[in-house]
């Protein structure tokens, strides 16, 4: 199975990723999620920070319980770190199966996960003061349904 | 031990990293955060909530209850906000 996980300044190309995941295994089915930051008002920008090692094990690991969960042919797992503009994407989950139900859950899955578990700290600045965002219990909720 | 600290925790603490001795009497993550909350307002005002504060043992998410030893890399951080 392809797993790919990076925690990276720069932005990503969707073509470049895709094409990466699909070459191996024959998927018959690829699901992607972007998350890009919000295009609000008074939001200048956004400072994700992480913690170097952990952020990538952890996030290997989700990959590799989703592949024990679901016929897997391939993820692709794209965090940005550092200052992100409004408009900018934050993230990239993509993961290829044989399966579009697969491809589709694992993939919900493995966002889920991202917001409850990998560490990573979003801090906003917004008309010139900064404030570290709240983590919110509806992400939990979201993380539970999943837990066997 | 080696302690890393993040986002707001670091800001209060005023370092994101720092190497201690393992203080007599800390056997678990409680143990040390009482420890460390005696060290000075910062840390006290980081530590100051227990119920906003998680804790990783090794690059492992643990609990309060966890067992801490001197070789150990111990992060403290707020609940992740990323995705």
């Amino acid at each position: 199975m392809i797993v790919s996980v990076r925690v990276q300044t720069q932005d990503f190309s969707l073509d470049a990723e895709v094409a990466a995941l699909t070459a191996e295994g024959d998927p018959g089915a690829v699901a992607y999620f972007t998350g890009h930051v919000r295009k609000e008002g008074n939001l200048s920008s956004l400072t994700l920070e992480h913690y170097p090692g952990m952020t990538e094990a952890e996030i290997t690991r989700m990959a590799q319980e989703a592949a024990s969960r679901w016929p897997l042919t391939g993820v692709t797992v794209i965090h940005r770190v550092g200052r992100l503009a409004p408009g900018d994407r934050i993230v990239l989950v993509a993961v290829a199966s044989s399966h579009r139900r697969a491809a589709f859950e694992a993939c919900e899955f493995l966002m889920d996960y991202l917001k409850t578990s990998a560490p990573f700290w979003k801090e906003e600045a917004r008309n010139g003061e900064s404030h570290w965002v709240a983590a919110r219990a509806s992400d939990d909720a979201a993380m539970n349904r999943w837990r066997k | 031990m080696n302690l890393l600290y993040f986002a707001w925790l670091r800001q209060k603490i005023g370092k994101g990293e720092e190497t201690m001795a393992l203080p007599d009497g800390v056997a678990s993550v409680a143990d040390l955060i009482a420890h460390l909350k005696s060290l000075g307002p910062g840390y006290a005002d980081a530590f100051a909530e227990d119920g906003r504060v998680r804790v990783a043992v090794n690059q492992k998410h643990s609990g309060l209850d966890a067992k801490v030893a001197a070789d150990d890399e111990i992060a403290f951080f707020p609940p992740v906000t990323g995705g």
